[in-house]
């Protein structure tokens, strides 16, 4: 038994975060915020594969144009389970609440976040909603879709709508504790000489990151309260036959889930944009443009919601303004294309597996950005809303960007948080199955999509046209299966097995390197003074890797 | 080849192709864009990849540059707005002089109305040339209105009109999709939209081809290929139809049920829902394949079946004249 409190005598051998306590209450009840990122990891790791889990009985459904392998209410309850705990219970807090929750600290030098017990109340959130939806889902689960849509999930479904809408309200005020503890922290507790235009770009990201937590999270969270009041009470809000209009409630989800994808997509970019520049030894291009752009699109974000609503019974010229107002949304993020594939240029570019992950978000978040512009189209969008293109449209933003990113970041920050480095031979073998099995399963679906294949159809039956391109798809989706499951093996695999790593195995700049592998419970043995910019590589190729605060 | 993997749709109205035209544009536009940022990572990640002696360069960027790819797409992005506005104008502007169909939405099912009195359901039958609109509204929840081949989509909301118009430029068969999800069976809730030559349409308009029902779903049934397996022995694939119609038929479930009309209507739609004992489930379904009058004819054919006793030669035993009117033409996507 480790005497628990705090080392008044100095220890012999470094104890680390890790080793600072083995007993379940040390970490049930941890204020460090590099043990709840721990937590988290483990319990959103375990929220991913049971979403996956819906999603290859998705794909199976789908590998036949008839509904045989399950009944249609089946089906329909998997793809909603399947985007209610990818989107709430993995996309969203993926980056944010571990690599961010990790990370933002040791970044900007700081012990821990402002508020270390909003950060622990925030992962117990997290994993009250987590067993929420579970318990939903096994005593018979809900079937509106993600998306909630009214008057069907008000007055015509007799699914578990309420304990669903709880989930999503419950684990939504994590978000928002996360969001408010960033931003304090970030305003609050930058180290001596860290000013805003020396931050990592990671903290850029996570900062425009949590502005969109904050402000819209409220309003889905409102939301959901109305479906409830409406289903239990009657009271006329978004059902025509009491006097309610439909069309509301897709305003008001619209206005927080549209900036909810920007929830999940910034993060990543600003794992990017570290990966690009430690692997390219270089400072990031244009440093201001990107920094900022994350701010942009956090605020161009809130203005585009109703491009989802094209189709929807709006007016024709709220649709050319919304219409027009997404395509500014484009520009900051172009930018950042461009900026990182700038970077590149005279760098001195390694091929570990961070970086090719960022290699693979660039090339598919290209291709999820670009199909983006076709929806801003209303004269695409009115043919392909709804169809399999807005799902392959998504997909590719949100798994072959926000999830590439993670996991690139993930291996890149894996000394840090374990102590130990992964297998490089099998984690470039699972980034390439990760990028072909990605490929494989959602390109077919742009096809699909523009032939008029309508999203979320258990049956095709009546269209067999279809099923070749469905087959094609489904086989992408075991591939990709195993791209996902591998990292998950090895990972754990090299926490007994793997080499022991040092305080800066990549040599790469920014504060978190500065410290031990894994880093001491307190982060910084004193607290560092920032004298440089981010990215400060041509220093540290004259230093040659100055060891900071390992004594 | 593109029966099984098709790679485009079908253009049927006047949309069709100036959406295609737009869709075109942006491939090309995205294309290009997608080609050269994958050329500059690739030529740029193995040009300057890292070697011994050779240090990165660092560069902190360049304000034109910044400008410059802001500007620019955003400029071509303009150009995506102005051009989907104006297709999306048309699409939302119906012209004064289009027919009025209306259209009602339920889970499951559409329910459509024409102005002359014709009901139909999960179908629509429209005329080439001629411009519709549809006044829609739904019965429970939010559905769809969507023809892939047209190009048009429009959600039925419950409570009020929403309205789509369209002129169809091919007779054909095409695809009628409910496209906003609306409970257990949102896939089923699919339908044809049959687009025929105006003197057709006008035909159907007047209650359907003069030609007997028997005789045109004799014809239906060899040209659909039913009577491949359907033959008028025991060695099809299928049972033999002949005397089979209103008669007790022992299933491979084990149950008994009669072969009515809606026995008949059943097996070619859903083959797999009855199978007779015996027999695998090997047939395909025709929903959507054939149109209900064909199904009508298919199965006053089945029932003619049990006039001739086997001797008599039942082709000969209705000359009729030849039929004035073309059954419609069958066009399958």
């Amino acid at each position: 038994m480790a005497s628990a409190a705090i080392p008044a005598h100095p220890a012999t051998e470094r104890t680390n975060y890790l080793t600072n306590g083995f007993s379940v209450k040390s970490w049930l009840l941890t204020t460090d915020h590099k043990r709840i990122a721990v937590l988290y990891l483990i319990s959103i790791t375990l929220f991913f594969f049971l979403g996956g889990f819906f999603a290859m009985l998705i794909r199976l459904e789908l590998l036949t144009p008839a509904s045989d392998l399950m009944h249609t209410d089946t089906y329909n309850k998997a793809f909603t389970m399947h985007g209610m705990i990818m989107v709430f219970f993995f996309l969203i807090p993926v980056v944010p609440a571990t690599l961010g929750n990790f990370l933002v600290p040791l970044m900007i030098g700081a012990k821990d976040l402002a508020f270390p017990r909003i950060n622990l109340l925030s992962w117990y959130l997290y994993v009250l909603g987590g067993i929420l939806i579970t318990h939903c889902m096994l005593t018979g689960g809900v079937d509106t879709g993600w998306t909630f849509y009214t008057p069907f999930s008000t007055a015509f479904t007799n699914t578990k709508i309420i304990e669903a809408g709880l989930a999503a309200f419950v684990a939504g005020f994590s978000s928002i504790f996360t969001g408010l503890n960033f931003i304090v922290t970030i305003h609050r507790m930058r180290a001596p000489g860290l000013t805003w235009n020396r931050l990592p770009l990671f903290i850029w990201a996570n900062y425009a990151t949590s502005l969109i937590m904050i402000l819209g999270t409220p309003v889905v969270a409102i939301t959901i309260v109305l479906v409830a009041v409406e289903r239990l009470f009657h009271l006329g809000i978004f059902d025509p036959r009491l006097g309610g209009d439909p069309l509301l409630f897709q305003h008001l989800f619209w206005f927080y889930s549209h900036p909810a994808v920007y929830i999940m997509i910034l993060p990543s970019m600003g794992i990017i944009s570290e990966l690009i520049t430690a692997f390219s030894r270089k400072r990031v291009f244009g440093y201001n443009f990107v920094a900022l752009s994350s701010v942009a699109i956090a605020v161009i974000g809130f203005l585009v919601w109703a491009h989802h609503m094209f189709v929807a019974g709006i007016s024709l010229y709220a649709a050319m303004v919304f219409s027009f107002l997404t395509f500014f949304v484009g520009v900051p993020s172009a930018i950042k294309v461009f900026n990182w594939t700038a970077t590149l240029y005279r760098g001195s570019i390694s091929y570990a597996t961070p970086m090719l992950y960022a290699f693979g978000f660039i090339g598919l978040f290209t291709i999820g950005g670009l199909t983006g512009l076709f929806l801003a189209t209303l004269g695409i969008d009115v043919h392909v809303t709804d169809t399999y293109f807005v799902v392959a449209h998504f997909h590719y933003v949100m798994v072959g960007g926000v999830l590439m990113g993670f996991l690139g970041g993930l291996h890149f920050w894996w000394p840090k948080i374990s102590g130990r480095l992964y297998p490089e031979g099998w984690a470039k073998l699972s980034a390439l199955f990760v990028f072909v099995g990605f490929n494989l399963t959602f390109f077919p679906q742009f096809i699909l999509g523009y032939l008029g294949m309508p999203r979320r159809y258990a049956d095709y039956s009546h269209m067999p046209e279809f099923q070749v391109l469905n087959v094609l798809s489904t086989a992408g989706s075991s591939v990709l299966a195993v791209g996902y499951l591998l990292p998950m093996i090895y990972f754990v695999w090299s926490l007994r097995y793997g080499p022991l790593a040092d305080a800066n195995p990549w040599a790469a700049a920014g504060l978190e390197w500065k410290t031990a592998s894994p880093p001491p419970t307190f982060n910084f043995d004193e607290t560092p003074v920032v004298t440089w910019e981010a990215y400060n590589y041509d220093e540290i190729e004259l230093k040659e890797q100055k060891e900071v605060a390992v004594g | 080849m593109s029966k099984y993997l098709p790679l485009w749709p079908d253009q049927a109205s006047t949309m069709a192709g100036q959406v295609d035209a737009l869709y075109i544009y942006l491939l090309l536009v995205s294309g290009v864009m997608t080609l050269l940022i994958y050329l500059a990572v690739v030529v740029l990640a193995i040009r300057y990849r890292r070697m011994p002696g050779r240090d990165a360069e660092q560069i902190h960027g360049s304000t034109i540059l910044e400008i410059g790819w802001s500007v620019i797409p955003f400029g071509v992005m303009l150009t995506f707005f102005i051009w989907g506005a104006l297709i999306y104008f048309k699409e939302r502007t119906p012209p004064t002089d289009a027919t009025e169909v209306y259209v009602v939405a339920k889970q499951w099912m559409w329910k459509i109305e024409h102005m002359e009195g014709q009901r139909e359901i999960n179908e629509l039958h429209v005329p080439v040339g001629q411009n519709v609109k549809l006044v829609m509204t739904s019965q429970d929840v939010i559905h769809s209105f969507f023809i892939p081949a047209f190009r048009i989509k429009q959600d039925v909301l419950p409570g009020r009109y929403t309205t789509l118009w369209f002129k169809a430029t091919q007779a054909g068969t095409y695809h009628l999709f409910c496209a906003e999800y609306c409970g257990t069976s949102h896939s089923g809730m699919i339908g044809n939209i049959v687009v025929m030559e105006p003197q057709d349409y006008a035909q159907w308009m007047a209650g359907g081809p003069a030609a007997p029902l028997a005789d045109t779903g004799k014809q239906l049934f060899t040209a659909l290929g039913c009577s491949t397996c359907h033959r008028l022995d025991t060695q099809g694939r299928g049972p033999n139809l002949q005397g089979a119609y209103n008669k007790p038929v022992l299933l491979e479930d084990g149950r008994t049920v009669v072969a009515d009309e809606n026995y008949v209507r059943e097996s070619i739609l859903n083959p797999t829902a009855k199978i007779v004992s015996g027999f695998k489930p090997v047939m395909p379904t025709f929903q959507g394949l054939v149109t209900e009058e064909q199904l009508n004819a298919l199965v006053a054919y089945v029932k003619s079946l049990n006039q001739p006793p086997a001797g008599a030669a039942g082709a000969q035993n209705q000359p009729a004249a030849p039929p004035t009117g073309q059954p419609q033409k069958m066009q399958v996507q």
